[in-house]
């Protein structure tokens, strides 16, 4: 990025249109209109950590009880609960990490691998923020990454999302630098985009906050059926407009079992996911598949 | 500004957690749980809370005082619920033949002992939900403040109500790192802070927890979230259905006993528009014969004769 600058040049402005000097056509595999990729966010908090001056890692004086266990209620039950539904659906997992959970509860990325999901680094643990990190430490968090998710699960990860969204002004290009395939950092697309990193490439694939369960819970408070309506809405609206403008559309569903895995919501997810799964319009895929198809495409 | 080198190093980074509170189980392979009736034990735990209109405490409890003293609007409307809104709810119980656990202020059971001996009379469990709502904890207070605080809770509430409580709630479910050994003084044998899990399971200094949780409770529902009474209702119906069929078994777990833990606020719930939807929601489930209606204390001897 161009540190200081008021356009932070992370990308060119394309409008929403196919055609001349504009969006070119993608087609998805089998004619699908819209590629669907769900991101369990498989999460590690720790109960005591250091603090970052640029934000506290909790709350409360540690212990935050609430905080730490809400999010534990992810490793000891719904995990499994949200996973085993995502399986009786088709979909694959693209994974969030904090890629300390492959030492505290290796059964629980265990059980991702088994199901043949794909993992990309979410920094080490969720209570340590990249903002203030020298040059060396993002480097160390990078290269933990790598070879943390290597020995855990036999991939070599291609994707990043900062841990708790915090970055520096290094990180994207760093993460090309590494080789990294994509990024799920940016928000400012419904479909594949290119980013401008120092050296080589990266992809921007569309994750999402405003479908995420954590905004859909937590900050507009919906409940679990309202948010399922909203991901069928979403799911409605891009395949159409794929399928209009002749270049694919990407939808994340990204979720944090703790959330869409609490007994009241989990139920009307399923119907989501049943009528998301339903539709021959959707590709339900992992997103290094929909990385590397939209850059053959290219 | 940059960070020392120690923020990216980890000593806690391990198999396990990063703490000896407790050690790690995943619910759907632990040896199924049988209640005593039905697979869905369902706990109502109502807060029976007294907040000073002087707050005071580590923290600003939920519910607390919010205008410049004297703060009449919040200190009479949260007092609604002791005088109207949690008799309301007895009824309600008492009609559907439930009982619940009341989680119970020391200076609640002092000041209203018309409403205890109510509690009592129709069976229902006390939980021990210290001193009034400035009592709260967090690391911040000594190791001697905090137990001073929780003995103190513990003899009033005793003095007051005639029995002693087993189970503990902390205010907003904080604890400091020395809250669980402090309880184990005093003889406790649960408490309901830790909403990391959904069946009972034990600390590593033999106090149980039961898990309390709080996504499921109407402060989080109808105050936080702002949905009706009948969202309530409907998201419990959600609740039951999903866990009686966990508790059946799927492609995942072969299931066994469930819990649906259901925190009231007679200050929340028992509203005259509110309060209807938990009668209707108490009739439709209090006879089905997968649902066991049992107080906090029943639960935890029913887990732990199975352990």
């Amino acid at each position: 990025m161009k540190e200081g600058a008021p356009d932070p040049g992370l990308y060119d402005y394309h409008p929403y249109r196919t055609g001349d000097h504009r969006r070119p056509k993608l087609a998805w595999p089998d004619g699908k209109t819209c590629a669907v990729w769900v991101a369990p966010n498989l999460e590690y908090y720790e109960i005591d950590p250091p603090s970052n001056p640029h934000r506290k890692p909790w709350a409360k004086p540690h212990p935050d009880v609430v905080g730490f266990s809400y999010r534990d209620h992810s490793n000891r039950v719904s995990h499994w609960r949200m996973a085993d539904v995502m399986s009786r659906y088709g979909f694959p997992g693209s994974v969030s990490l904090s890629v300390a959970l492959c030492d505290h509860h290796p059964e629980v990325v265990a059980d991702g691998v088994e199901r043949g999901w794909e993992f990309f680094s979410h920094g080490i643990y969720n209570t340590r923020y990249s903002y203030g990190m020298s040059e060396a430490q993002e480097r160390a968090i990078i290269e933990d990454s790598i070879e943390t998710v290597q020995r855990a699960t036999g991939q070599h990860i291609r994707g990043w999302l900062a841990p708790a969204l915090t970055h520096t002004p290094r990180t994207l290009d760093l993460l090309a630098e590494y080789d990294f395939t994509y990024t799920c950092d940016l928000y400012h697309d419904d479909a594949m985009q290119e980013v401008k990193v120092a050296k080589g490439q990266l992809a921007s694939i569309p994750y999402s906050l405003e479908v995420n369960d954590h905004y859909g819970f937590n900050v507009y408070g919906m409940s679990g059926r309202e948010y399922a309506d909203a991901l069928i809405k979403q799911f409605d609206r891009l395949a159409d407009e794929g399928e209009r403008m002749g270049s694919g559309t990407v939808m994340c569903i990204p979720l944090h079992a703790y959330l869409i895995g609490q007994p009241h919501r989990i139920g009307p997810f399923e119907e989501a996911l049943s009528h998301i799964a339903d539709d021959p319009r959707c590709w339900k895929a992992r997103a290094g598949e929909i990385v590397d198809h939209w850059r053959a495409a290219q | 500004m940059s960070l020392p080198e120690e923020y990216t190093t980890y000593p806690s980074r391990r198999e396990g957690y990063d703490h000896d509170l407790y050690p790690w189980s995943n619910m759907h392979q632990r040896a199924p749980i049988a209640w005593p009736k039905g697979c869905v034990a369902v706990w109502l735990c109502v807060s029976l809370e007294w907040f000073p209109i002087t707050p005071g405490g580590r923290f600003k409890a939920p519910g607390h005082m919010v205008t410049p003293y004297p703060d009449y609007r919040h200190y009479t409307v949260r007092d609604y619920g002791s005088r109207v809104g949690v008799w309301r709810m007895l009824d309600a119980f008492k009609s559907a033949g439930v009982k619940a656990s009341f989680a119970t202020n020391a200076a609640i059971a002092e000041r209203y002992p018309e409403l205890i001996e109510a509690v009592l009379a129709d069976g229902h469990e006390i939980i021990a939900h210290s001193t009034d709502m400035n009592g709260t904890i967090t690391s911040e207070l000594s190791e001697d403040e905090e137990r001073a605080l929780i003995a103190d809770s513990f003899a009033r509430i005793e003095t007051a109500c005639g029995v002693r409580p087993s189970g503990w709630h902390c205010i907003a479910r904080s604890q400091s790192f020395n809250t669980l050994d402090l309880l184990a003084e005093q003889g406790l044998k649960y408490t309901c802070d830790w909403v990391n899990d959904e069946l009972p399971y034990r600390f590593n200094n033999g106090v149980v927890n039961l898990p309390l949780n709080t996504e499921l409770s109407d402060r989080m529902i109808i105050a936080t979230q702002q949905h009706s009474a009948e969202g309530w209702a409907q998201m419990m119906r959600d609740s039951f259905s999903w866990l009686t069929a966990e508790a059946n078994g799927t492609a995942y777990t072969a299931g066994g006993g469930r819990m649906l833990p259901i925190q009231l606020t007679p200050y929340i719930m028992g509203l005259p528009y509110r309060i209807g939807a938990l009668e209707d929601w108490l009739d439709e489930y209090a006879t089905r014969p997968d649902a066991w209606f049992a107080t906090g204390a029943e639960i935890v001897a029913a887990w732990e004769k199975q352990q």
